[in-house]
């Protein structure tokens, strides 16, 4: 390595199998934890990765509307699936967390912020969809009026190594949102793995603290043929995207039919369970709880993941703004699809297919978003 | 809420496994003892202290003729009345036999069905009196119970959210039972509470706790019959704990959970 080192924020280099064990190593020797794919219960969940032997060899999923399914690939691939039901924000926007305590002290109050302690975090095979996700989410969280601390400390430190997809699943739409399937920033260090002739990855260092980490590595020049076998693996993503989502004027569309018959449509079907906002990558809506103790001397501010598909989200005095369940999916879609535009610049949905896949009974956005002010049937 | 609420348990048609969640609750049993007065707790304690009592809990449905007359002298006696468990909210699993002819079911279970008093239906407390609160499930969460209590102590409302499971569900992060495995799955449709035990043992959930705030049964059961599933296990899979809750029922009954031939009985067992 001592020859080719130091490497700098846009190099490429070739990393082995063995060389991404000893990448796992250092990180959590250097106090990290990391976070990546492993296999629970039947699906590709998110969980600490130790070694190699904890990712998910040799299996791939399938995707479709309300279905998942693993199935072996019968190959040696360690990153060869596409994005599972959990969502990395589930390591930095907690799905449950205590944010203040209050302690009652004789006739005082005691304030114990619950300041996170937070262990460093690496994400391990982050897609270009989540990274563009995690975008969204700092660009709501971070500064800004609805800046979160929490979330804010949580995210001070993470590494992101991001992993460029050579697969698809059949409920991918990253291409029609312009998130991916290639991965071109907000990232510490990018992999492609290439599996044949023989199984290494390519390695691109997207920030300092991405070269600093290269430089500790075992890491080899690459080859013409790497990059070759870099683009035809990328392509192959490319090529069986299985879904795609019209942009071009939807923000316009979807304001603009407020009382289009398709939202009744969707919500005779909808079981308003709130799932989709459970595993979107975006979605960021949480509501606050406060718990006492039985002797009312402590009690503890909990924040907890909410949806727009609860009922008590939209509560107000008197009763909820949206009592039905048109009212919460047009809420939804409307938000993800067109008032995120103007409210944070950008579309709130990264074509990741989450929704579709995890959704009960199979409800695919882009169907939805597709059929609400058709011109064959407006209404 | 005073200092010191004075409680009282009570039990009507029920299996007694609610109002055990109580002494399940052995970390905690000794603060609960210290800031409540159990006035009355047949199964815990010989102390009987006569009414008024701050807060009732009512285990078990209402079956029996004189059951009605003791659920509404424990409401005269009682400042709030709390519900516990699936029999006392929606009338438990013993409502089956709301579905089927009374008289014939009697004749076959019992050698002298002369000598049993016992209404045609099962019916929850609410169908008979007022009540304050509910905590659903067979059984009930000890976490729920110990919130309840510890709001009344501390004069709150107690926070019980009446979402899906599936909330619940995502937040534990249990892989998903119905799109990973195919498993029917009535967490859509039924009350939180519970933290998505079921699913957590990768099962599908039974709906134990009753109907969520806006049940969506009927596209939940085409998904079921979309999978395979046969109606009638449709039906059953709606018609158990929870028979009588009316969404869970309506769903049930529509696709054929109960065998019978005979007409369901009209009267509602007041
Ligand atoms: S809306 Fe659906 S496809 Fe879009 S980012 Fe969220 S989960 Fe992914
Ligand atoms: S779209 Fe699907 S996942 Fe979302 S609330 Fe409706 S049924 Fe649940
Ligand atoms: S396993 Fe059941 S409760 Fe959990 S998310 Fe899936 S459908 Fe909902
Ligand atoms: S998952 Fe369903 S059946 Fe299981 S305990 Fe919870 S409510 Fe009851």
């Amino acid at each position: 390595m001592e020859s080719h080192a130091p490497w700098q924020v846009g190099s490429k280099a070739i990393l082995s199998v063995t060389g991404l064990g000893d990448l796992l190593g250092r990180l959590w020797a250097g106090g990290r934890q990391v976070v990546g794919p492993v296999v629970r219960d039947g699906a590709i969940c998110l969980g600490p990765v130790r070694t190699i032997a904890d990712l998910p060899k040799g299996l791939t999923d399938e995707h479709g509307p309300g279905t998942y399914r693993l199935k072996p690939r019968g190959d040696e691939a360690l990153f060869g699936f596409t994005v599972g039901q959990h969502a990395f924000k589930r390591s930095i926007l907690l799905p449950e967390v205590a944010l203040v305590q209050l302690r009652r002290k004789g006739r005082d109050v005691e304030v114990e912020p619950a300041t996170p302690k937070t262990q460093p975090l690496a994400l391990l095979g982050v897609r270009a969809c989540d990274a563009a996700a995690l975008g969204i989410q700092d660009k709501v969280l971070c500064g800004g009026p609805y800046a979160d601390s929490d979330y804010e400390a949580r995210r001070a430190d993470v590494l992101v190594i991001a992993v460029q997809c050579t697969n698809a699943a059949s409920t991918c739409f990253c291409a029609s949102m312009g998130t991916g399937p290639h991965l071109s920033n907000g990232f510490d260090l990018a992999l492609t793995e290439l599996l044949s002739p023989t199984h290494r990855f390519l390695v691109e260092v997207g920030s300092p603290a991405g070269a600093t980490l290269a430089n500790q590595l075992e890491l080899t020049p690459v080859s013409e043929g790497d990059l070759s076998d870099a683009k035809t693996a990328e392509q192959a993503a490319l090529t069986q995207m299985g879904r795609h989502l019209e942009t071009a004027g939807l923000r316009e569309k979807l304001q603009q039919n407020p009382d289009d018959s398709h939202w009744e449509n969707v919500a005779n079907r909808c079981l308003s369970c709130a799932n989709c906002t459970m595993v979107c990558p975006t979605c960021f809506c949480t509501t606050m709880e406060d718990r006492t103790d039985l002797t009312g001397d402590i009690a503890t501010r909990i924040r907890r993941y909410d949806s727009c598909f609860s009922e008590a989200f939209a509560y107000v005095h008197g009763g909820s703004v949206r009592p039905t369940v048109r009212a919460r999916y047009r809420q939804w879609l409307t938000h993800k699809l067109s008032t995120w535009v103007d409210q944070f610049g950008s579309l709130g949905c990264v074509g990741c297919g989450r929704c579709i896949t995890f959704c009960p009974v199979g409800i695919d956005i882009t169907a939805e978003a597709k059929a609400v002010g058709a011109p064959a049937r407006t209404g | 809420m005073s200092h010191r609420p004075k409680i009282a348990v009570w039990k009507q048609s029920s299996c007694d496994g609610c109002q055990l969640s109580l002494l399940d609750c052995e970390d905690e049993l000794l603060a609960v003892l210290g800031a409540v007065d159990l006035a009355y707790f047949p199964e815990a304690t010989s102390t009987e202290k006569k009414g008024p009592y701050d807060v009732s809990l009512v285990e078990g449905s209402i079956t029996m003729p004189h059951d009605v007359e003791r659920i509404k002298k424990i409401r005269a006696e009682s400042k709030v009345l709390v519900t516990i468990g699936a029999c006392a909210t929606s009338g438990g699993i013993q409502a089956l036999r709301n579905f089927r002819n009374h008289a014939e079911m009697m004749a076959i279970v019992y050698a002298r069905p002369d000598y049993i008093q016992s209404l045609a239906t099962s019916t929850p407390i609410a169908d008979h009196v007022p009540v304050d609160y509910e905590l659903r499930g067979c059984p009930i969460s000890k976490e729920q119970l110990l919130e309840v209590l510890t709001a009344l102590v501390n004069g709150r409302s107690p926070r019980l959210p009446r979402h899906p499971v599936c909330l619940e569900c995502k937040i534990k992060g249990h892989v998903c039972v119905m799109v990973a495995h195919q498993t029917p799955c009535l967490g859509p449709v039924t009350h939180a509470g519970c933290g998505a035990l079921c699913p957590g043992y990768s099962r599908g959930c039974y709906g134990c706790f009753g109907p969520s705030d806006d049940p969506k049964t009927s596209p939940l059961a085409k998904r079921f019959l979309a999978q395979g599933v046969p109606a009638e296990q449709v039906g059953r899979l709606f018609l158990t704990f929870n028979a009588n809750a009316p969404p869970f029922k309506a769903e049930g009954l529509l696709h054929g959970g109960v065998e019978s031939k005979s007409a369901p009985p009209t009267n509602g067992g007041k």
